[in-house]
């Protein structure tokens, strides 16, 4: 299952793991990245808990907790290669992934087709 | 009227092609309906030879012909009349902040330069812009600390300047920050007290090399103290003694900033200054103020930008790592054209006949008899006497004699009245010490 | 170009030193000595000011160049005052002087700048008193809001921890409130580009510490709720604060004291025509009303009854030091000389003349870019939109660079940010009619290229000793300093 947010996030639960991004809309707004600064392994947070930070030349956004739940893993590649963030938002270009959490959370979040619409809405 | 270029005839064809017919109508139609001001208490005009005229006047009221051995921070230094005409090109001058990098390579390439030597000059990895002052620059410090430990209560040693831990306390006032100063020693910081002090929730000590007593001291105990419990070192350093003493970066400070003054800037009775500031790698990202990274065009050829502007207040506003917008560019530029002129050797002779010639004075004075000096205290260029009364009386007895001896340290610190901070620096001969110790001698 | 560092060779020299004259014998221990020597320049005076000559050549400077950034007034600064600043009676002043006992006698004519400065700026912007400390604009709004928690604060007030400020402010607004602990909350601009005022109202409660206006605002128009705005802050119990960076505008016609602020920073390096060094030093005084004068940072200097300055420190309710000393000296002196110059008579042709010409250049460009003054008269800027010519893929930044190709520093472009692809254009009043014609040809041919040709935009600028630089790439593999040799 995946979802979006209005905060253009990501998050998909497959099993007992949220993995969450952002999404390729809002990597093409921020431009070209240059740094993310990733969220600590352990780290317990809730939603709309500031989770992590992008960067481009022009732009600094934080990306929010989509989900409640602790830290897992975070996506290291990105320290060295933020730009597949630019590349794969929504695949390679992952942030984190999150377990304990509570799927029901997420059940009021957008889906695709939603977050399509809503996009739609806001030009 | 003097700087606008346009005539009557100019005005004229400019209203007609914005559609009016007077200035008045003008700021009408772009809504200002009040009353012009009336400007009762500002005098008329004056012409640019009566300007100078008055001000030449004003400049001569002011006392320069004193033999200064006023410092605290501040320093009287020799600075090369080739820093004034670097300065003073106008394609310098003129500019702003370096928006286009295209266009402001000169800007550009000087900040990268600067930022060099600042960190060839502290042994530290990587420097900003420049800040305002080394007092911002030290609560900048503070604040970078803060942000990068999640932690809010910073130490500080009663070693540090007064005027700066002035500054911080002005600046922490509103916010969540616990100040923790520590009382100095007889003459240095008191490092057993600093280190106790801290704890878990201490994101950093603030320290000053040489101290606010002229002591230099070795910190890396301190700092080791400090990273132990997980926070940072933070140095506020006298740039000239740099040439010198064993680094901040070699003692293991995280972040070192200080006054850069001293580096071809005159006194000019306040300002402008310069705050420098350089970090350890890891909190580069986390460092406030403008920096100039190297950067390639499309045909290889190399330039310079300015770099990780998202941490900056035009992007992140609230959110920013500090409010600063510009740095204190032009004052940068000095610093670099002087470290580049006296250079590498000369820069070590400014800061050996600096030591040496106050540790000179601190003989001659002792010799005099009427003068103690902490026997212990080392030193740079600048240090504390003991006077058989109060030193501020003393002070203003010396000025009399042509003399600014020192400053008075009771004017800060309440238990030291008798004791005057005394700072010689390479302008001053060896007459001039020797007829200051025989001024003072015949004042006490 | 080559670095300083690699100007040069090893034992070479440009400094001319005293010989030393005194036994050659430290305090230093030898344990406190730094292992290896900084690695400077090894160079001649000659390799140096050659360096540097160069390296000046490559930066458009107001004295070259044609500079009409937006929101930076960019005038011209009459040569005399770098004479002035310059007199070794100011410049070899230290500032510790007046502190010491019987010191103020010594320093009279600097004191006496500091003042004078001090009493002219607050008759010519209707405040009770000025302080001259703050070092920079920014540094000045810090300060302003700071006097502002310190009002709450003495009143019991503790709860008001909201700063206002229009979605049109400079990011420096948001970002000093938030360093003296404020929140923020954004107020928007309404379709005439005014404060939004039902906005404003809904906003207003006890938790409100104040609102940060800038005057004219960052759309170059007289914001004509600014009374009602200020009003109504006050009426909640908050404080009214005015950015001035837009001071030329109205300089001399409009005393922000009497349009209701209670606090207002203004940049001597804008509208009193100090230079701008590259980035700095500026200058950031604030005027305060009545009520904030108790607050206000010490040292002040005094004018006593013999007619003789003083600083003064005894003042209970102070919020502290917010610079070492008092203020930029040599910035505030310039400006002295500034005011000297144009008197009572000259002031308010500043406003006049940047207004005028501001709007010359907004009618004649109004036909071929998007305007963004909402068909309102501008004051001292105008601002458009590269919206039409980005639908060619011509972006601000694109026009930009042609501006850099045809040897005219830009305008402020993306900012306010409330503009699409916003182009902020601040001609001053030091520019004549001949030059902003060049500009407005300039941009008319750049509209016109955007038309016929967009895809040339990309080669600009040719002429520059670089072109454009790689930003992404540059933020990626940092390189900050060259430590070449450093150990």
């Amino acid at each position: 299952m995946k979802k979006y947010t209005q905060d253009h996030e990501w998050v998909e639960i497959e099993g007992d793991i949220a993995t969450v991004g952002i999404t390729e809309h809002a990597a093409e707004e921020l431009g070209d990245l240059t740094f993310v600064e990733l969220p600590e392994k352990g780290l317990d947070v809730i939603v709309g808990d500031k989770l992590a930070m992008v960067e481009s030349v022009k732009a600094a956004s934080d990306v929010y907790a989509p989900i409640s739940g602790t830290v897992k893993e975070s996506n290291r590649e990105l320290e060295d290669a933020p730009g597949l963030i630019n590349s794969a938002a929504e695949q390679e270009g992952w942030i984190c992934k999150i377990e304990n959490f509570d799927v029901v959370e997420i059940e009021d979040l957008m889906t695709a087709n939603q977050y399509t619409e809503f996009l739609a809405k806001g030009k | 009227m003097p700087y606008i270029a346009n005539t009557d005839a100019d005005r004229a064809e400019m209203l007609k092609t914005v559609g009016c017919g007077s200035i008045e109508e003008l700021w009408k139609k772009a809504g200002i309906e009040e009353p012009a001001p009336a400007l009762d208490e500002i005098p008329p005009g004056l012409s640019e030879f009566e300007v100078v005229s008055y001000l030449f006047k004003l400049a001569s009221r002011n006392a320069t012909g004193l033999v200064n051995f006023l410092g605290c921070g501040y320093y009287d230094h020799i600075i090369p009349a080739a820093v004034f005409e670097i300065t003073s090109r106008s394609e310098f001058y003129t500019a702003y902040t370096p928006y286009q990098p295209e266009a402001s390579q000169g800007t550009l390439q000087a900040i990268y330069e600067y930022q060099s030597a600042i960190c060839r000059l502290t042994g530290m990895p990587a420097a900003n812009a420049s800040m305002y002052d080394g007092g911002t620059a030290l609560f900048e410090a503070m604040m970078l600390a803060v942000r990068a430990t999640r932690r809010r209560k910073a130490v500080i040693s009663g070693s540090v300047s007064p005027i700066l831990r002035e500054m911080i306390r002005c600046y922490s006032s509103n916010l969540k920050i616990e100040l923790k100063e520590v009382s100095p020693g007889d003459f240095c910081s008191n490092q057993k007290e600093l280190a106790a002090a801290i704890d878990d929730e201490t994101a950093c000590v603030l320290m000053q090399y040489p101290d606010a007593f002229g002591t230099i001291e070795d910190l890396s105990m301190l700092v080791e103290q400090t990273h132990s419990k997980n926070a940072l070192a933070v140095c506020s350093a006298y740039p000239i003694a740099l040439a010198v003493l064993k680094t901040p970066g070699e003692m293991g400070f995280d972040i070192v900033t200080g006054e850069g003054q001293s580096l071809g800037m005159p006194l000019n009775f306040g300002g402008p200054y310069l705050g420098f500031m350089a970090v350890q790698r890891q909190l580069l990202r986390k460092m406030p103020g403008r920096i100039a990274g190297k950067a390639f065009d499309a045909s290889g050829r190399e330039g310079f930008v300015l770099t990780l502007q998202a941490r900056e207040q035009h992007i992140r506003r609230a959110g920013a790592t500090s409010n600063i917008c510009s740095n204190e560019n032009l004052c940068a530029l000095s610093a670099l054209a002087y470290l580049s002129c006296v250079g590498k050797n000369g820069l070590v002779e400014v800061a050996e006949l600096c030591a040496a010639k106050a540790a000179f004075a601190r003989e001659e004075l002792i010799k005099t008899g009427k003068v103690k000096a902490p026997e212990d205290q080392q030193f740079f260029n600048e240090f504390v006497v003991e006077l058989p009364s109060d030193a501020s009386e003393i002070a203003g007895k010396m000025i009399d004699k042509g003399f600014a001896a020192g400053f008075p340290l009771g004017r800060y610190y309440k238990d030291r009245k008798n004791q005057l901070l005394i700072a010689v620096t390479e302008k001053r001969t060896r007459e001039e010490i020797k007829s200051f110790a025989n001024a003072m001698e015949a004042v006490l | 170009m080559k670095l300083v560092f690699d100007k040069g060779s090893p034992g070479r020299t440009g400094s001319s030193l005293p010989k030393m004259d005194v036994p050659d014998e430290s305090r230093i221990p030898q344990s406190l000595r730094r292992s290896t020597k900084a690695e400077l320049p090894e160079a001649s005076e000659l390799d140096v000011i050659r360096h540097f000559l160069l390296l000046s050549r490559k930066n458009f400077g107001l004295d070259t160049h044609f500079y009409p950034l937006g929101s930076c007034t960019m005038k011209y600064n009459p040569k005399f005052h770098e004479r002035i600043a310059a007199l070794p009676g100011f410049t070899l002043l230290h500032p510790l002087l007046p502190q010491l006992r019987r010191g103020g006698a010594l320093t009279q004519g600097a004191l006496e700048v500091i003042y004078e400065t001090e009493r002219l700026l607050s008759n010519l912007l209707g405040f009770k008193q000025f302080t001259m400390q703050p070092l920079a604009g920014a540094h000045g709004e810090l300060t302003g809001v700071m006097l502002i928690a310190a009002h709450h604060k003495a009143a019991g007030e503790t709860g008001r921890k909201v700063m206002l400020i229009p979605d049109s402010a400079h990011g420096t607004n948001p970002a000093s409130a938030a360093v003296a602990g404020f929140e923020t909350k954004e107020i928007p601009t309404d379709e005439k580009g005014n404060t939004d005022i039902t906005a404003l109202k809904a906003s207003l409660d006890n938790s409100v510490a104040g609102i940060m206006l800038t005057c004219p605002n960052t759309l170059g128009l007289y914001d004509q709720n600014t009374r009602e705005a200020c009003n109504l802050v006050h009426e909640a119990g908050g404080l009214a604060y005015c950015d001035g960076a837009n001071l030329n505008a109205i300089i001399g016609r409009v005393r922000p004291g009497d349009l209701g602020f209670d606090v207002m920073h203004i940049n001597l390096h804008k509208t009193f025509s100090s230079p701008h060094g590259g980035g700095g030093p500026g200058a950031g005084p604030v005027g305060v009303a009545d009520k904030l004068v108790p607050y206000l940072p010490i040292s002040r200097v005094a004018k006593r009854s013999d007619g003789t300055y003083a600083l003064e420190y005894n003042h209970d309710n102070t919020i502290g030091y917010i610079a070492p000393f008092y203020g930029n000296f040599s910035i505030i002196l310039r400006t002295y000389a500034y005011l000297l110059t144009l008197g009572r008579e000259g002031i308010p042709r500043i406003s006049e003349n940047a207004v005028l010409s501001a709007n010359y250049v907004r009618q004649k460009l109004k036909n071929h870019f998007d305007d963004a003054s909402r068909e309102r008269t501008c004051m001292h800027e105008c601002v458009f939109s590269a919206a039409r010519q980005a639908r060619n893929n011509v972006h601000a930044i694109d026009i930009a660079k042609a501006l850099i190709e045809k040897g005219i520093h830009p305008p402020t472009i993306y900012f306010p940010l409330i503009v699409k692809e916003a182009l902020m254009i601040e001609p001053t009043e030091t520019e004549s009619r001949e030059t902003l014609d060049h500009f407005i040809e300039a941009m008319i041919e750049i509209a016109e290229l955007a038309e016929e040709n967009p895809e040339k935009f990309k080669s600009f600028p040719s002429t520059t000793p670089v072109g454009r630089l790689d930003e992404t790439a540059a933020a990626r593999n940092l390189d900050i300093a060259n430590l070449a040799g450093q150990q």
